[in-house]
């Protein structure tokens, strides 16, 4: 057994924390402004002012090589960056899958024309990836897509529909996951991933608004788009292999861990000011940090696999399904907290009541962006050979 | 850790303390009150190998482990359902020693909240106190070593626990020790290390059987809800060893209370979790006796029922969490990072 025996307390190595102080005094002062409500937003929130500061400053494309804009330093140094913008809840949703999850994948499976084009401005915070897998009927069933690109004398037509992709109307850029070869029976096979440049004519965005009010997610219609053939990235009928890589990337970062906690920080406070806490209160706070902490020293162990050059897919669903599970647990447990002391002590404050209704609205979306509690539980037990 | 410590236990545990031999030690202790000849032998194996002394330093004869290192001994103890107090042994002997105290010979037994009655000390629930001759005790500010022979013994609820009453007479003559750090603290963070090594065995165990029991023509397993359980399983357990590791993260024999808090109270809840869908699992035949399953699902009740149940852990991890000033964050590197200096 290595899943479970395997994960060893490791440390952020002290070239990985070098950084922290520096960007927590960048952030105290950036966000300073910002009520919490919105900082809650977390990953989600938009501000390609601020994705731009970080470029600037060197925090985007940390881990990425000098000849693209990168700064080739090490994953720990990345993920400590990452971790103080999502506890600050900094507006990191601009160029949040771009640096993640796009600019990563063209450096691994692009031409090199592809890295020189697309990847430095990735890297300076001024351009913007969406991802294109899902469609209305190609959710958790991801193999079965149907829009397709054929290859004509121009490059690529694109015909076909996709949904609930994040940021589509702020962004430049798709990597859609389209069938090129074959029927959507063929399943994996025939399937490659395309940049798609969303100002090309027959392009349509719209965004969509979620239960929280929020226009964050959209549909993207193509009409017979008309793609150069540089448009493919690594080989066609190769899309599987590289979606399922890039999943990777997706589901291993402290962002399944953190999405509530610019509202467990503000109840923090909160309970903090009360004369006299209830001792539900201070047990609760003790719940989630026992659940917490664990978890981040899980999250820093799957990291440390990626840095020895392992590939720990299970292990990283593990984390992700514990993760985003706590996330959904912190709102409902402290609106439980807070309605149980009516018509005792302080009133709660508003701005606590206007997180809470936030994260309340959006939970829902922890266990199903990246993959659902189902699909991961399947992966886990395919991982521990049951399937 | 030193490779060869933990090969040469697992050595010892799959040879000498295997299912059989843990019933036996059981069954003996039921019948006779304590005197088990099984019980004898297996710590006989134990002291000849030197394990009771690991936390020792070189100059006394230990191998100098700190409780970091100690964890994978523990963890171990905890896979073999181990049913003697040798991770209490463990403890005891390197307090014992750092205080200059003669070691006594034989395992000994902890019970961090002795209370007082009728002149003199009387203590419920002490883990192991019916195989174990000696019993290391805090009383407030005081640590005493006392003999359990001396004591008024009457069952407790597992059946190698003894609830223990100490006339005056035997607590004045009693060693007295001066304490490094709180017992409760200190046995807590060890059984969040025996609880990680008994959830591993329960999932191993629950894992090979989903594999090998067929229902309607194939292997259980290969249902889609039992693979979900085995996952969520398995998401309990990679939490409570990463909780238990944390507990046990310290340099010298002293954990941090904090650590333990967090190392005790996940274990804990991992321990109800684990063991529910354990049994479900298995399905009647996990409910039986004779099936090797209880040994380790009793001690999952067993120990979270240990040194403080997850609510008492989640309380003290609360109070330490609402009196730090600050983001969460801060706090959770302390735990889980605490080489990092905090920013
Ligand atoms: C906030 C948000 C942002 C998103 N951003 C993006 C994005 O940028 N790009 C993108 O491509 N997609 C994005 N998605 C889509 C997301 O990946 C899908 O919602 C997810 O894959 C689930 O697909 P579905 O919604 O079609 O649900 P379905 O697949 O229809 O699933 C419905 C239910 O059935 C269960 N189910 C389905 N199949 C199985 C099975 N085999 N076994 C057991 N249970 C099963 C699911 O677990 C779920 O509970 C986003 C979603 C959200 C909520």
């Amino acid at each position: 057994m290595t899943i479970l025996n395997g994960l060893a307390l490791t440390r952020i190595p002290p070239e990985g924390e070098a950084l922290r102080a520096e960007v927590r005094a960048f952030l105290q002062e950036a966000v300073k402004d910002i009520p919490a409500h919105i900082r809650a937003k977390s990953w989600s929130g938009y501000d390609p002012a601020f994705s731009r500061k970080l470029g600037e400053k060197g925090w985007l494309g940390m881990t990425f090589p000098k000849a693209y804009g990168g700064h080739e330093q090490g994953a720990f140094a990345r993920y400590v960056v990452v971790e103080e913008l999502l506890n600050f809840g900094a507006p990191v949703g601009s160029h949040w899958i771009a640096e993640r999850q796009s600019a990563p994948l063209i450096l691994k499976y692009g031409t090199e024309a592809q890295k020189q084009r697309y990847v430095p401005p990735v890297a300076r915070g001024e351009s913007f990836f969406c991802i294109g897998m899902s469609e209305p009927n190609a959710g958790s069933d991801l193999a079965s897509v149907r829009t397709r690109a054929v290859p004509n004398d121009g490059g690529w037509l694109l015909n076909g529909q996709k949904i609930w992709t994040t940021n589509a109307e702020h962004c430049q850029y798709m990597i859609a996951l389209v069938r090129t070869s074959g029927e959507p029976a063929d399943r994996q096979k025939g399937l490659s991933q395309l940049i798609v440049d969303l100002s090309l004519p027959g392009v349509t965005v719209r965004p969509i608004e979620d239960m929280s009010g929020d226009r964050h997610f959209c549909e993207v219609f193509f009409d017979n788009v008309q793609l150069a053939p540089d448009a493919l990235v690594g080989a066609e009928g190769q899309g599987w292999e590289q979606v399922t890589a890039e999943l990777a990337y997706e589901r291993s970062g402290p962002e399944r861990l953190f999405s509530s906690v610019v509202l467990l920080d503000q109840w923090l406070a909160f309970v903090r000011s009360e004369a006299a806490p209830r001792a539900d209160s201070i047990k609760l706070a003790g719940q989630i940090l026992t659940r917490l902490a664990p978890l981040r020293a899980l999250s820093v162990a799957v990291q440390e696999k990626l840095v020895q050059g392992q590939s720990p897919i299970v292990e990283a669903a593990l984390v992700k399904d514990q993760g985003t599970v706590l996330e959904q647990f912190i709102p409902a447990a402290i609106a439980d907290d807070l309605m149980a002391r009516e018509g005792e002590g302080e009133a709660v404050p508003h701005a606590l009541l206007l997180t809470l209704n936030y994260l309340t609205l959006v939970s829902p979306c922890y266990t199903l962006r990246g993959g659902t509690r189902s699909i991961l539980r399947g992966m886990i037990a395919r991982g521990l050979g049951l399937r | 850790m030193d490779h060869l410590i933990t090969e040469a236990l697992r050595d010892l545990l799959t040879g000498q303390c295997t299912p059989a031999v843990v019933r036996a030690i059981e069954s003996e202790a039921a019948a006779s009150a304590g005197a088990s000849p099984t019980a004898a032998a297996l710590w006989q194996q134990i002291e000849d190998s030197g394990f009771a002394d690991l936390l020792l330093s070189e100059d006394a004869g230990g191998a100098g482990l700190a409780l970091r290192d100690a964890f994978a001994v523990w963890d171990l103890l905890g896979q073999h359902a181990m049913p003697l107090p040798l991770a209490e042994t463990m403890l005891a002997r390197a307090w014992l020693a750092a205080a200059g105290v003669a070691l006594p010979q034989g395992a000994i037994a902890l019970a961090p909240q002795l209370a007082a009655a009728d002149g003199g000390l009387r203590a419920s629930g002490v883990r192991g106190a019916r195989v174990a001759p000696w019993v290391l005790g805090q009383h407030g500010a005081d640590v005493l070593l006392l003999p359990v022979a001396a004591a008024q013994a009457s069952a407790s609820i597992f059946v190698l626990d003894a609830d223990l009453h100490w006339p005056a007479s035997a607590v004045v003559s009693a060693t007295r020790v001066p304490a490094p750090a709180s017992l409760l603290v200190a046995q807590a963070g060890l059984v969040s290390a025996l609880l990680a090594g008994s959830l591993l065995t329960v999932f191993e165990s629950t894992l090979n059987f989903a594999n090998e029991r067929q229902q309607f023509g194939r292997p259980i397993g290969k249902f889609q809800a039992i693979q979900h359980e085995l996952a969520v399983m398995a998401e309990h357990v990679s939490a409570a060893r990463m909780a238990a590791q944390i507990a046990c993260e310290a340099d010298g024999v002293v954990a941090d209370p904090l650590k333990v808090a967090v190392g005790k109270a996940r274990s804990s809840e991992a321990a109800v979790e684990v063991a529910a869908l354990a049994h479900s699992i298995h399905g009647a035949i996990g409910f039986t006796t004779e099936f090797d399953l209880q040994l380790h699902t009793r001690r999952l009740h067993l120990w979270r029922q240990t040194a403080g149940s997850e609510s008492y852990w989640q309380l003290q991890a609360g109070q330490a969490l609402l009196a730090a000033d600050g983001m969460a964050l801060d706090v959770i590197r302390q735990i889980t990072d605490s080489s990092a200096p905090v920013a």
